[in-house]
């Protein structure tokens, strides 16, 4: 089933009297395709879990609509809306065993949906077993680990199978390697399930890794919807650009004078059909090559050796942060020697964005 | 080890030495005087030990209607007051605007008074040369017979008793629950609502479950607390309590000591371990059925 928002808005009354509202959701526009996974993507307080109440009916927005496949359910309660949520906390109802959380929401069908006792306890297993914990279903919530309270908290969400599953911040509740192997398994039951699947997060290393695409929002403003790759290669302005990547991107306070970048003195790309202007100048990490004769010269402050590759740490007078972080393939450690350091920069991996909107002008060839 | 535990004594002295001269020795006190056959405040002496205290007291006609008040007063209540309090504070919790304002309404009676909240009992109920009472007043707009409440008979008094005890008892029930309600996470209620739970299943399943062991405390404590019944009788009846029919067993316990038919502490002790009896096996009762029910 696809979901498609329009014009969706949500405001919220500001705290302070006379003060102007709050818009938690600004004008939303877009369509999740049937059967893809979304990642919700921004800062915190950027409006990601207002926009998932919307979407599951708990808030009802100020203007808008909400359509599931062709059906316009924004005035339709959450009940009826046939979402399954999946909390921060996980919201395990802590008097109830595993067994019948799976089954609270089936004991609420009514009319046709009823089902018999034996069909609610065949669905609960069939939840449970596809999220792996078929064999603790006589325990309560307190006697599980974050891990498995996580996927008692999905198989509820699943089991009666709804036309659109919503999950709030699945994976900040646990450890690191936990997160990594979690978010393997959502994507794999994802793919099982082929439910329409949106999740919120602020760790955009996880939605990058699992979503089909991403949804990148700003103090209630869409930023940027697409393929993660394709987000990340071409951001639409210097926000997305910061924020996606870790390390993040280098950006750099420069000019286009000639059709070429200039960093202090020093060109360092061609930027075609750009005309004479200051600009920001954003390489990624992996844009950097060593070299003698590199046309970006920095100080070098030191090197960070992680096997596989080294990262120079490096500084630069027009540099908008303090560190130049560029990762280089470990074989060219040797050639690091002196007070400074020169960098080709692959042109490809060059973006270049107007000084005054922080829209990207241009992506290198 | 050792040293540290001889000064922990130290530091609990103080209270054991106060909870001893003043609960634990009183305690062990009634215990022997229930067993002291005709013992006598003022030579300190009596003429037996046995059971015929006990013997007396069972027998006697007064205790026995207190028994009777007391375990009607219990039965009624204590169910009563904490399913309305349920209610009302489940009802507190919905709201927003004047939440306040609503629960200070509902504390006051438990800042007033006792004696005061009678007389208001009173004008609501007392028939007088003047005046037949507000709640008569209002019988009579229905075309129905006046009652007289405070000096009529045995049901009507009974049913100004109960009607009193739950309103007194019940801003404390309130307030408690109020908070109970406050602290369960908004998640779960919106997780049921996802779940697609109506408002009376979420109450039933997932807000009962959740506060019961606060509810489990009320009932407990409202158990203990109306066995222990006295002073709102008194602030209805006055103290004659055993002509009014309204006694309870604390008010037998005090007229057995100090009352106009008192002296006998034997007897008094007789009926305070009786007491004990009762309220520790309704409690352990409680207990059992907990189990099953609450939630920690």
């Amino acid at each position: 089933m696809k979901v498609v928002l329009e014009n969706l808005t949500k405001k919220f009354p500001s705290r302070t009297k006379g003060g102007s509202d709050v818009i938690a959701v600004n004008d939303f526009n877009f369509e999740i395709p049937d059967g893809q996974l979304i990642g919700l993507l921004g800062p915190s307080g950027c409006g990601k879990s207002t926009c998932l109440n919307l979407l599951s009916g708990l808030q009802t927005p100020t203007s808008g609509k909400i359509y599931f496949g062709d059906d316009d359910v924004t005035n339709l309660p959450p009940e009826n809306r046939g979402v399954g949520l999946v909390f921060q906390n996980y919201a395990l109802y802590p008097h109830l065993t595993v067994k019948q959380n799976i089954m609270f929401p089936l004991q609420n069908l009514k009319g046709a949906d009823k089902l018999s006792k034996p069909e609610m306890e065949e669905k609960a297993l069939e939840a449970a077993k596809l999220v792996q914990i078929d064999g603790l279903m006589d325990r309560k919530p307190s006697e599980l680990s974050g891990g498995q309270q996580q996927r008692v908290a999905i198989a509820r969400a699943l089991v009666k199978m709804p036309r659109l599953l919503l999950l709030d911040e699945p994976l900040s509740n646990l450890d690191a390697r936990l997160r990594l192997q979690t978010r393997e398994e959502i994507r794999r039951i994802q793919n099982e399930t082929n439910i329409t699947t949106v999740f919120v997060t602020h760790d955009q290393e996880e939605a990058m890794s699992i979503s089909d695409m991403i949804v990148v929002m700003k103090d209630g403003v869409l930023q940027q919807i697409g393929k993660p790759q394709d987000v990340y290669d071409s951001p639409v302005n210097l926000f997305v650009a910061k924020f996606l990547g870790t390390p993040p991107i280098n950006v750099f306070v420069g000019r286009v004078e000639g059709e070429k970048v200039w960093i202090g003195d020093e060109a360092v790309a061609e930027a075609k059909g750009v005309s004479d202007q200051p600009v920001y100048i954003g390489i990624r990490p992996e844009g950097f090559e060593l070299s003698k004769e590199g046309t970006l010269t920095c100080n070098l402050s030191r090197v960070e050796v992680m096997g596989r590759d080294i990262s120079v740490i490096s500084t630069h007078k027009d540099a908008e942060t303090e560190a130049i972080r560029s990762i280089i393939d470990a074989d060219n450690l040797e050639s690091i020697v002196g007070a400074t350091v020169k960098f080709e920069i692959k042109p490809h991996k060059i973006l270049i964005f107007n000084k005054e909107t922080e829209e990207r002008i241009y992506i290198g060839e | 080890m050792e040293k540290r535990s001889n000064k922990a004594w130290i530091y609990l002295l103080p209270a054991i030495l106060f909870l001893g001269v003043f609960m634990v020795y009183p305690l062990i006190d009634v215990f022997v005087y229930s067993f002291e056959e005709g013992y006598n405040f003022a030579s300190q002496n009596f003429w037996g030990v046995g059971l015929y205290n006990y013997s007396y007291v069972l027998h006697d006609p007064y205790f026995l209607q207190a028994v009777k008040n007391t375990f009607i007063l219990v039965m009624f209540t204590v169910p009563i007051s904490t399913g309305l309090a349920l209610l009302i504070s489940a009802g507190l919790n919905s709201i927003k605007k004047v939440k306040d304002l609503y629960q200070t309404i509902y504390f006051l009676p438990y800042v007033t008074n006792t004696l005061a909240v009678g007389l208001v009992f009173m004008i609501l109920f007392k028939q007088t040369p003047y005046s037949d009472g507000l709640i008569n007043m209002i019988i009579g707009f229905f075309g129905m017979e006046p009652v007289d409440f405070i000096g009529g008979p045995y049901w009507a008094k009974m049913m100004v008793l109960c009607i009193y005890t739950v309103w007194v008892v019940m801003p404390f029930k309130i307030l408690v629950l109020t908070s109970a309600l406050a602290s369960v996470n908004q998640d779960y209620y919106n997780a049921a609502k996802v779940d697609g739970a109506s408002k009376f299943t979420i109450f039933r399943r997932i807000t009962l479950p959740m506060i019961s062991p606060t509810v489990f405390y009320l009932i407990i404590t409202g158990f203990i607390g109306a066995f222990k019944a006295y002073s709102d009788a008194v602030a209805l009846f006055g103290t004659d309590l055993n002509s009014a029919e309204m006694n309870t067993i604390v008010g037998y316990i005090y007229d057995m000591l100090y009352g106009n038919s008192g002296g006998y502490p034997s007897f008094a002790s007789a009926a305070a371990i009786i007491l004990f009896a009762i309220v520790l096996t309704i409690t352990c009762i409680n207990l059992l059925i907990s189990k099953k029910h609450v939630h920690y």
